[in-house]
């Protein structure tokens, strides 16, 4: 390679590292807890608890609905989700003025129609991703976290071509442990670098595929779903809905031997206007990230659609697991967790190197 | 060290097999449960135990 062309990829990776560098810090030292967010859950929120009935006979889905509403007068509701191992519907809800992503959580004894403490969702761990993916900023904060993702990727790509002249003449591991600081700092960057590449690219990545969740589930809404959503002019009202536990059977007969996952009420980011939008996923390893609602036409009851997800909804759904790392059970996560903290010494390695050569040539 | 120049394989050859097993592991671990589970974590551990290899190789 020539000189020139080696000091323009340096000029690439100096600057794309330069732009990006502290929020991908922000990025990694959030995202070390959140990999662990489970486990972290599990602790903050550890309260004993039982159902009120376990052997007794179960509110049905709109009992559960009108129990939760009533708790949160004015509200309207987003989501409604079920916990897999106790007999509990976790209801999120919304006030119709709120601001984008600000919601109340109530997770229901479907036994009893009491509150049931929450297992996921401590502040903590909240305010951690809340950071992690807009930084409080909503769109605008999410997208510039990606555009700092392709910076990441770029950054990735330019020091890797970098790697090859450079270790013309060292072998692989070498750290030149005589020397000064920065030779020492510049070789254990390049050697942790190199060797995670293809975790950081992954990683990165599918962030910056999350990153894009908001425009690309209105681009699906706005093709795919375009019919079902113009189907009426106004969104109906709550008091006009037909009923949830009855759309929910209706569904699960549009998708049998699936496993239900959750309901999207009309007017959230996950369905039309005037479906609700009923989630199955399958029972493989792979189709278990893969969703596929069945929309109910929320006035009459009636299957509306099963919308198969195209291509690009099912990516972003397998980014989900392959950013978070929490696909694999504990082993998968320690190393995750492991691979982040060398993607910090990088990080942390790169920003001293420019400070240092910076102040050598000042 | 060397004077002479390495080839490219020499120079990427190890950094190129632990990118592959990372890719084989995240993805494994993603398609099966079970084996794949633990299997899919210690081919990503692989970029880890090539460092300590790499150092422990280059000592003294």
């Amino acid at each position: 390679m020539q000189t020139r062309t080696i000091r323009a990829w340096s000029w690439v990776h100096r600057w794309s590292s330069l732009v990006s560098t502290a929020f991908l810090l922000m990025l990694c030292i959030t995202g070390l807890p959140l990999v662990f967010t489970h486990e972290l859950n599990e602790v903050l929120l550890d309260e004993p608890w039982a159902p009120a009935h376990a052997e007794g006979r179960r509110l049905d889905l709109d009992q559960v609905l009108q129990t939760a509403l009533a708790r949160q007068p004015g509200e309207v509701p987003a989501f409604m989700s079920f916990d897999e191992d106790r007999p509990v519907v976790n209801v999120t809800s919304r006030a119709p003025d709120a601001p984008a992503g600000q919601f109340s959580f109530q997770p229901i004894d479907q036994t009893s129609g009491d509150p049931a403490p929450p297992v996921a969702g401590h502040p903590a761990m909240e305010f951690l991703l809340q950071l992690h993916t807009d930084m409080f900023l909503g769109l605008p904060g999410m997208l510039f976290l990606g555009a700092m993702g392709l910076m990441l990727i770029v950054a990735v790509v330019s020091g890797v071509v970098l790697y090859a002249p450079f270790m013309r003449r060292l072998p692989f591991g070498t750290v030149r442990t005589g020397k000064a600081a920065r030779t020492r700092w510049l070789d254990w960057h390049n050697l942790l670098g190199v060797v995670t590449v293809a975790w950081v690219l992954v990683v990165g990545g599918t962030g910056v595929v999350n990153t894009l969740a908001t425009p690309i589930l209105a681009y699906w809404k706005d093709t795919a779903l375009a019919d079902l959503a113009a189907a009426h002019d106004a969104p109906a009202a709550v008091g006009e809905w037909a009923s949830l536990e009855r759309a929910v059977e209706r569904a699960r007969v549009a998708l049998p031997g699936r496993t239900l996952q959750f309901v999207a009420f009309p007017g959230t980011d996950y369905s039309t206007d005037h479906h609700f939008a009923v989630f199955f996923h399958g029972d493989t390893p792979l189709t278990t990230h893969l969703t596929t609602p069945a929309l109910i036409d929320v006035r009459t009851g009636e299957l509306a659609a099963v919308a198969e997800t195209p291509w690009y909804v099912k990516a972003l759904s397998l980014s989900q697991p392959l950013h978070f790392g929490d696909y694999g059970g504990l082993p998968l996560k320690i190393v995750w967790g492991l691979l982040d903290l060398v993607t910090i010494i990088v990080l942390g390695s790169g920003l001293y190197l420019w400070l240092a050569k910076a102040r050598r040539t000042a | 060290m060397t004077r002479r120049n390495r080839s490219l394989w020499t120079i990427l050859g190890a950094p190129m097999i632990v990118g592959v097993f990372s890719l084989v592991g995240l993805v494994g671990a993603l398609l099966e449960d079970g084996l794949w589970d633990l299997l899919g974590a210690a081919l990503l551990a692989t970029t880890l135990v090539t460092v300590l290899w790499g150092r422990w190789a280059r000592r003294g």
